[in-house]
């Protein structure tokens, strides 16, 4: 194993997260605290509580996910992609380095600044609600386990990706949509039955839904459920990236 | 004495069926400066990233130190510095972190002694902490060395370094290479420049269409391949060369006091004696005479033309 190399991708792409700290922060917390504003305050004011959960607590560990998964997809597609597209990509193909190495130096700096950004969000959460945290240890297991995951697809996505159109639109366009629809708002309870069996195929009301379980001790789905679907994710993404570097697809003429 | 890096039988065809590499071997020696050279989209840039590891090759076998660049790509990648032809740079690092960087991903820990070095030699000390943006192109064509000389290799690939730069520049890269190769260094370097091939290195290669022409000390390929030129500078100007010195195909040049005969320096007889005798028959008077060892860049072109 050349931990060197690892060390060096990690150091690299955590000094450009340092370098640019100030955006990346302050737009997520923004973006929450607007959630808050909106939801918590506005909607929250008419939902007095969701399965004997304060509104505005129930909702933290939804926009933590939210945020998590966005960062952990964009900060991985992004970093490998933009070697990619100045064309530095050839001192990694060049370094006595396995693509294993290069998957955890990449994966590792994105997961990393996604859980940075998602702790800061659970701290400026505590400005608005009250929380409680009755599993912290699964709380930070779920925060782990879906930031790799998320950030695996992200690398997948950043090498798949010719364009930096390409680059935002699985973002934009399935995990956004999935979050907002896997019961980051609500309980699925809340929803019509048909609709409650349309959740359940979305990946990401395990995730949420465990989530939620570490806070609370509530969920919409069994937590052991929730980590399997999440591990399966991974494994599947592990198993996209092996097959992706055995061929060279989209790297390697 | 071993090769640093053989290469045998090494094919590359693109997933379009466009045939890049054709059977090459090459045996590449410790310490020598090897100048690729070719037309452009000659398959000289396969050449190397096949080594390198860039290219997938289709076909055969190539070791550097005696490891073989798949079955044990990490020792044979250790060796290898790379220069790549393009000026690819991560744009909002700082010069010293980019060089960093480089040591990095070659397993080496950090040594701020060695980078100092690296920088020093190629004149970017004094830019260390400036963004590669920043630069001209110039410099950061030499931070892209910087960065293949960080991990130490004992081979460096200079994939066009002089393309697009200045005359003073070009210079001062060849002055560089030198001194490399004063330390130890094998160089392998592409160029379509043949005067620069010609400056520099040791032996040369020539590929076209993916394959290899021929690899010849540089010497010995002018000297072998190499055509004279005569030229005899006469005492009264011609209106034209005389017809009983027809056999000779001679030229005569424009101010008409110059006679240019071509010569193989390889033929049984040159024909010099029969011609300065014919010219004295002829009433000529040479005032002065010069031969010219024809350069690279014809012998280039010929074996181009021999090739199609």
């Amino acid at each position: 194993m050349n931990w060197q190399a690892i060390k060096a991708i990690y150091v690299f792409e955590m000094s450009r997260t340092f370098r640019t700290l100030a955006q990346s922060i302050v737009s997520p917390v923004l973006s929450t605290v607007l959630y808050f504003v909106v939801f918590g305050a506005a909607i929250g004011g008419r939902i007095q509580s969701v399965e004997g959960i304060s509104y505005g607590a129930f909702i933290v560990p939804g926009l933590i996910m939210l945020t998590l998964l966005q960062q952990s997809v964009t900060n991985a597609s992004f970093g490998i992609y933009f070697p990619k597209f100045i064309g530095t990509i050839y001192e990694l193909l060049s370094a006595p380095m396995s693509f294993i190495e290069i998957v955890i130096g990449y994966v590792g700096a994105a997961a990393s600044k996604a859980i940075m950004i998602a702790l800061i969000i659970l701290a400026t959460s505590t400005f608005f609600v009250d929380l409680q945290i009755l599993h912290p240890v699964w709380m930070l297991g779920f925060l782990l386990l879906t930031a790799i995951s998320f950030a695996l697809l992200g690398f997948i996505i950043g090498i798949w990706a010719g364009s930096f159109e390409q680059l935002q639109l699985i973002p934009l366009l399935v995990i956004t949509p999935l979050v907002f629809l896997g019961g980051s708002f609500y309980s699925i309870s809340m929803l019509p039955e048909f609709w409650q069996g349309v959740t359940r195929l979305n990946p990401v009301l395990y995730l949420i839904s465990g989530f939620r379980w570490a806070f609370f001790g509530v969920a919409d789905v069994p937590v052991g459920l929730s980590i399997a679907a999440v591990s399966a994710f991974l494994v599947l993404c592990l198993g996209v990236i092996w097959l992706i570097f055995r061929t060279g697809w989209r790297i390697k003429p | 004495m071993a090769p640093i890096i053989s290469i045998r039988n090494l094919g590359k065809t693109y997933a379009g069926g466009q045939v890049a590499l054709d059977d090459v071997s090459l045996d590449i020696a410790e310490g020598e400066i090897l100048a690729l050279l070719g037309p452009n989209g000659a398959g000289k840039t396969t050449l190397i990233s096949a080594v390198c590891g860039l290219v997938q090759p289709t076909s055969g076998v190539v070791t550097v130190a005696g490891h073989d660049i798949i079955t044990d790509y990490r020792a044979a990648r250790s060796q290898i510095g790379l220069v790549p032809q393009d000026i690819s740079i991560e744009p909002f690092e700082r010069v010293i972190n980019t060089t960093r960087f480089s040591r990095g991903l070659f397993g080496k820990p950090r040594d701020d002694a060695h980078i100092e070095h690296v920088l020093k030699a190629l004149s970017l000390w004094d830019k260390r902490n400036a963004r590669n943006m920043e630069l001209s192109g110039g410099m950061k064509r030499r931070v892209l060395i910087a960065k293949a000389l960080a991990h130490e290799p004992r081979i460096l690939f200079l994939d066009e370094p002089t393309a697009g730069v200045d005359v003073a520049l070009r210079k001062d890269m060849w002055e560089l290479v030198r001194q490399l190769r004063a330390d130890g260094v094998t160089i392998i370097l592409t160029t379509h420049y043949i005067e620069e091939a010609e400056e520099m290195a040791d032996r040369i290669g020539i590929i076209d269409k993916g394959r290899l022409l021929l690899v010849e000390e540089k010497a010995k390929l002018i000297h072998q391949l190499g055509r004279k030129t005569l030229c005899l500078f006469l005492q009264e100007p011609l209106d034209k060369v005389p017809s009983a010195l027809a056999e000779y195909a001679l030229k005569l040049g424009e101010d008409g006091r110059t006679l240019i005969y071509e010569y193989d320096t390889k033929a049984e007889r040159t024909g010099i004696t029969r011609l300065l005798a014919d010219l004295a028959t002829a009433g000529l008077s040479v005032r002065d005479l010069e031969t010219r060892q024809s350069s690279l860049e014809q012998i280039f072109l010929n074996l181009l033309e021999d090739a199609a």
